[in-house]
């Protein structure tokens, strides 16, 4: 029945009250490029990973700048860090960077078992 | 008093033109000056205009200028240099043409993007991805569009955004007009044939002016054109030549490939590369977007940084026809009240 | 009494030589056991004469500064040679004096103050080499002082800066050879033992004040300065004296860098001397980054403060590591640090499923990056198809990274994921050759991927060989081309003719001053992680503007990155080698054609106007 899953009444709201952004501020103090997204979707629609996954690294930063960090440390994981949304981004966001600095901040707060 | 009449406007586009006729009506002495053969510039390219299909002949037609005594014009004239000297600008271009004028009016328009910059939108490589302007000249040869084999498009593709607003073509502006053109050629091509489908890839449909909202509204109702909501990262070409995109549909979160017979690329509006050129020995100044700069962009749009110099058109930011000319109609006015102030002060 | 002077001296020798004996135990024991025995071995054999020759033309003639920049070499020289002749002369002629093999090493450095009597075998021919070496050596010290305050004259736009331990150890180096000077001036003056210079500014002294009474304190001033320079070498940049010995004998006894930080890296960070011509050969400096090159690498990681803001804010190009006079690999100990710092998290790629291969005798791969310019694919394709190669196109609709620019990243653990993932498909498709047309996954493929029995070939390469093999006919086009050295491909790989003779087969390529292991880089590499898109638009437009003063036809290069960094400065037309040949492709071979009617279609089809060489 798992795929019936998303019948279950399950809130999908954006809780912003309970904003995590202990990732997000680490992110834009060091990569404040990070903030001029438009969500065009070119980095997902290139990504190397994105075609052999389920990985979507635009919603990755948008669920960041979204106060939500749920499931990210699984999904992060995927990138190939080729460097084709990096290439492809209208905005000059360096894409890479952001990841890496995700990736990173995720194993801090893994370490301290906080995430 | 009367000798201080002299005018040169560069470009004899549609705003040269109309700023032309204006000022030589109010009695000033006007050299028009053209650097291609024909007046009539970049509106020469387009067939139909939005939002209401009506023919560009047509503008084309009603502004044309021709000279008479108070109104010269020179073709072949590709200026690239304006000096003042004695209080006099002197124009000239790289061989011996050398024109004197009181004022200046700039009236050089802009330049497409070179869409195969974007090379992963493959134009110039995949015979089956046009740009707008192709298929403006496809449709002004009153031909139907074709695939490059000759046969019936079944899916056509058309891309916003093409070397606008992307910083990895250099340009981070809005060309302001490509929207209501992907819009307005959509609706094109469903008239050609009824049984396409037609597909608009955008980021955000900026559909700014008088009833372009409702061209928006008719090309779903009547047409049947779908919005997605992604930016093309890619074009592949399969083996039959036909076409296959790369995009995300960011309103499902997913990325998305679609087979396409064509795809048209709304290409972007430049500022001219000579701009710079004519900067030189003088205080014209170019804006970020490499743009004429303004004096200020509210009350003195038409005014540049060097006295005596003024703007008119899509040389100031791009525009359309409709805002071109009232651009220029206000280039004028503000040409004659400079001149009527020097008078009052002599 | 009399020893006293010496005092300062000695204790400064011994603290240096306990702490570098302690260093040289530290290093050796951080080795693994495989590197200590290679070390063993080539101190027993006959590598060691080579480690000797090695560090007597580096260390001290400072024979690759020389080359590069002759005033410098002759500085590093004077200072290091001529101060290594004044010990072993002085000590010949302590020894000559005293008549005697064994003499104490305080003695022999300050010889004249305790010789008085100046009357022994060769006494004068001493007294005057040894003041010609302290002009030497004195000559090299005026050059290091107008270097500090006028680098320009150096033809170095930059110099390192200075920590407190380095200005303790410039300030005391740069007293050792004047107070020398005075010292023994005054002796020669008191005891006439003196040699041409000595002698002369002992007159001088003589003339102005008493020498019997500055003769003590300039002797004692001398032996403090020597003590003082000593004491703190260790905790200065002039440790990489004794270091880079150390570094030399382990270089030729094959120790190596590894995938982590050992000893090796710590001995090639305390070999840098900190001369400052890795900072004039980087890039970045025109996008005003100032903090992050290799010798500012090295100094962080040997203080301990090492951000990642700085470690990966490098373009890896390589072009500092060319012309580091130590020799130490710089892009080598950064990829170290990398892996080191990004450890923690590395991906485990668990969702990579084996895709089934399609058998072929060739498999292309052309990359992600090559996705974005689809005219190196269909050239590609078109060369192909031109040969009938049975070729399988292995990424062309999905599949992995290649994984290079995951070890840029420092991630080599993820990206063996990768390489076990592609090589299982290339090795399924019981293909001979791989041709790849990006050099980042060239370099992966060739260096990190294990696939025997498959020969992996560049683009360049592999054309070439059709073209010299008569499979493919190439017409001579006439262009003027630019070559541009992509950073993977030259210094990477060390591949820079084939890819210049398969250009010259259809055009001419200009030379150029900045080429090959010199050639700039595009400013777009992979390999830098922090840097934003207007820093690597300076760093391209430093590129561009040195190509388009050879005013060329067309600037040619061998990479995707490349050319999409390029192209978008917009300067001028760029193609990829493969581009330039797919224009330039005949059909047939023209001897063959034998009616008329066809030798006109073979016309047609050379003059006809193709995309790619139409500019």
């Amino acid at each position: 029945m798992s795929q019936f899953d998303f019948l279950k009444p399950k809130s999908r709201q954006i809780e912003f009250e309970q904003f995590d952004d202990r990732i997000l501020t680490f992110v834009l103090e060091r990569e404040r490029s990070f903030l001029t997204c438009i969500s065009c979707g070119g980095c997902t629609a290139t990504c190397s990973a994105g075609n052999l996954t389920s990985f979507n690294i635009r919603k990755i930063g948008l669920s960041l700048r979204r106060g939500s960090i749920n499931d990210l440390s699984d999904e992060i994981q995927k990138c190939m860090f080729c460097g084709k949304c990096t290439l492809v981004c209208p905005r000059d966001i360096n894409i890479r960077n952001v990841v890496l600095l995700i990736k990173k901040r995720i194993a801090q707060l893994e370490s301290e078992k906080t995430l | 008093m009367t000798e201080k009449r002299n005018i040169a406007i560069i470009g004899a586009g549609i705003a040269g033109q109309e700023a032309a006729s204006v000022l030589a009506g109010l009695g000033y002495k006007v050299t028009l000056l053209e650097k291609q053969e024909r007046m009539g510039g970049m509106l020469n390219k387009w067939s139909k205009l939005f939002p209401d299909f009506s023919s560009s002949q047509q503008i084309l037609d009603t502004v044309q200028v021709s000279a008479n005594k108070n109104l010269s014009v020179i073709c072949n004239a590709d200026i690239s240099s304006i000096t003042k000297e004695n209080g006099r600008f002197e124009l000239s271009d790289n061989s011996s043409l050398k024109v004197y004028a009181d004022l200046v009016l700039l009236a050089t328009g802009y330049n497409l993007f070179d869409a195969t910059l974007k090379e992963e939108y493959g134009y110039g490589v995949f015979e089956n991805v046009i740009t707008s302007v192709d298929f403006e000249k496809v449709h002004k040869s009153g031909k139907k569009l074709t695939t490059l084999l000759g046969k019936e498009p079944r899916r056509v593709a058309i891309i916003h955004c093409v070397g606008s607003r992307d910083a990895k073509s250099g340009n981070t502006y809005c060309s302001k007009v490509c929207c209501i053109t992907g819009v307005k050629q959509a609706i094109e091509v469903t008239r050609m044939w009824p049984d396409c489908e037609v597909f608009n890839f955008y980021m955000d449909l900026r559909l700014y002016g008088s009833k372009y909202d409702s061209l928006y509204l008719e090309a779903q109702k009547h047409h049947k054109v779908q919005f997605i909501r992604g930016r093309l990262s890619e074009i592949s070409e399969r083996q039959d030549k036909g076409l296959q995109l790369k995009a995300e549909d960011t309103l499902q979160g997913r990325p998305l490939r679609m087979n396409a017979d064509i795809v048209i690329l709304l290409v972007g509006m430049e500022a001219c590369e000579q701009n710079a050129d004519l900067c030189r020995n003088n205080t014209l100044d170019l804006d970020e977007n490499r743009f004429f700069k303004s004096k200020n962009i509210h009350y003195a749009r038409n005014i540049s940084t060097q006295p005596g110099i003024f703007m008119a058109g899509s040389c100031i930011c791009p525009m359309s026809v409709n805002e071109t000319l009232e651009s220029s109609r206000s280039a004028a006015f503000l040409v004659d009240k400079s001149f009527r102030s020097v008078q009052v002060e002599e | 009494m009399e020893n006293i002077i010496s005092i300062p001296f000695l204790v400064g020798m011994a603290y240096l030589f306990i702490v570098l004996i302690f260093r040289c135990i530290k290093w050796i024991a951080g080795l693994s056991k495989f590197d200590k025995i290679r070390l063993l071995k080539s101190i027993t054999g006959r590598r060691l004469f080579q480690s000797i020759k090695e560090t007597f033309m580096e260390a001290l003639l400072h024979r690759k500064i020389f080359r590069k920049n002759p005033v410098l070499g002759y500085m590093h020289m004077s200072l290091a040679f001529g101060w290594f002749l004044l010990i072993v002369v002085g000590h010949l002629e302590t020894m000559m004096a005293e008549h005697s093999m064994f003499v104490p090493f305080h003695k022999a450095v300050f010889f004249r103050y305790y010789e008085s009597s100046g009357d022994f075998y060769l006494s004068g021919f001493f007294a005057f080499f040894m003041d010609l070496l302290l002009l030497f050596v004195l000559s090299g010290l005026m050059f290091a002082i107008v270097k500090r305050f006028r680098k320009k004259l150096f033809g170095l736009r930059r110099t390192t800066r200075l920590k407190s331990g380095d200005k303790i150890a410039l300030t005391s180096l740069w007293l050792i050879f004047p107070l020398r000077l005075l010292a023994e001036s005054t002796s020669a003056a008191v005891y006439h033992n003196g040699g041409f210079l000595t002698s002369g500014v002992g007159f001088v002294i003589d003339f102005i004040g008493n020498p019997a009474i500055l003769y003590y304190p300039l002797w004692v001033a001398y032996s403090l300065s020597l003590g003082f320079f000593f004491a703190a070498l260790p905790n200065s940049r002039y440790m990489h004296i004794p270091t880079e010995v150390v570094f030399i004998f382990m270089r030729n006894a094959g120790i190596r860098l590894k995938k982590q930080n050992d000893s090796y890296t710590d001995v090639q960070v305390f070999s840098c001397s900190r001369c400052g011509i890795c900072l004039d050969k980087c890039q970045l400096s025109v996008a005003g980054i100032d903090d992050s090159q290799s010798v500012y690498l090295l100094k962080n990681i040997r203080n301990k403060n090492l951000s990642d803001e700085k470690l990966f804010n490098c373009q890896m190009c390589g072009r500092c590591q060319i012309d580091c006079p130590v020799g130490i690999e710089t892009i080598e100990l950064r990829t170290v640090q990398r892996i080191e710092s990004t450890r923690d998290y590395n991906s485990s790629y668990d969702y990579l499923i084996q895709e089934i291969a399609t058998k072929a005798d060739v498999v292309y791969f052309a990359g992600c990056m090559t996705h974005l310019t689809p005219r190196v694919i269909s050239s590609m394709k078109k060369i192909f198809a031109t040969v009938g190669e049975g070729v399988w196109f292995m990424d062309e609709v999905k599949a992995p990274c290649c994984g290079r620019p995951l070890m840029l990243a420092g991630q080599y653990e993820a990206a063996r994921k990768l390489i076990e993932n592609n090589s299982r498909m290339i090795l399924d498709s019981g293909a001979h050759t791989l041709v790849v047309s990006c050099p980042i996954c060239y370099k992966v493929f060739k260096e990190d991927y294990k696939l025997p029995d498959v020969e992996v070939v560049f683009h360049a390469q592999y054309i070439d060989a059709l073209i010299a093999s008569g499979r493919l006919m190439v017409d001579a086009i006439g262009l003027r081309m630019v070559y541009h050295d992509p950073c993977e491909l030259g210094r990477g790989m060390g591949m820079y003719e084939a890819p210049r003779r398969l250009l010259g087969r259809m055009g001419e390529v200009v030379h150029m001053k900045d080429e090959k292991e010199y050639a700039y880089c595009c400013g777009g590499s992979l390999g830098n992680i922090k840097i934003t898109e207007d820093e690597r638009k300076l760093l391209r437009n430093q590129a561009l503007v040195a190509y388009e003063s050879y005013s060329p036809d067309v600037l040619v290069t061998a990479c995707p990155k490349c050319k999409k960094t390029f192209a978008a400065g917009r300067k001028m037309k760029v193609l990829d080698v493969v581009e330039v040949v797919a224009g330039a492709i005949l059909a047939e071979k023209p001897q063959k054609v034998e009616n008329p009617l066809a030798e006109q279609d073979v016309d047609a089809l050379a003059f006809a106007p193709d995309m790619t060489c139409n500019l």
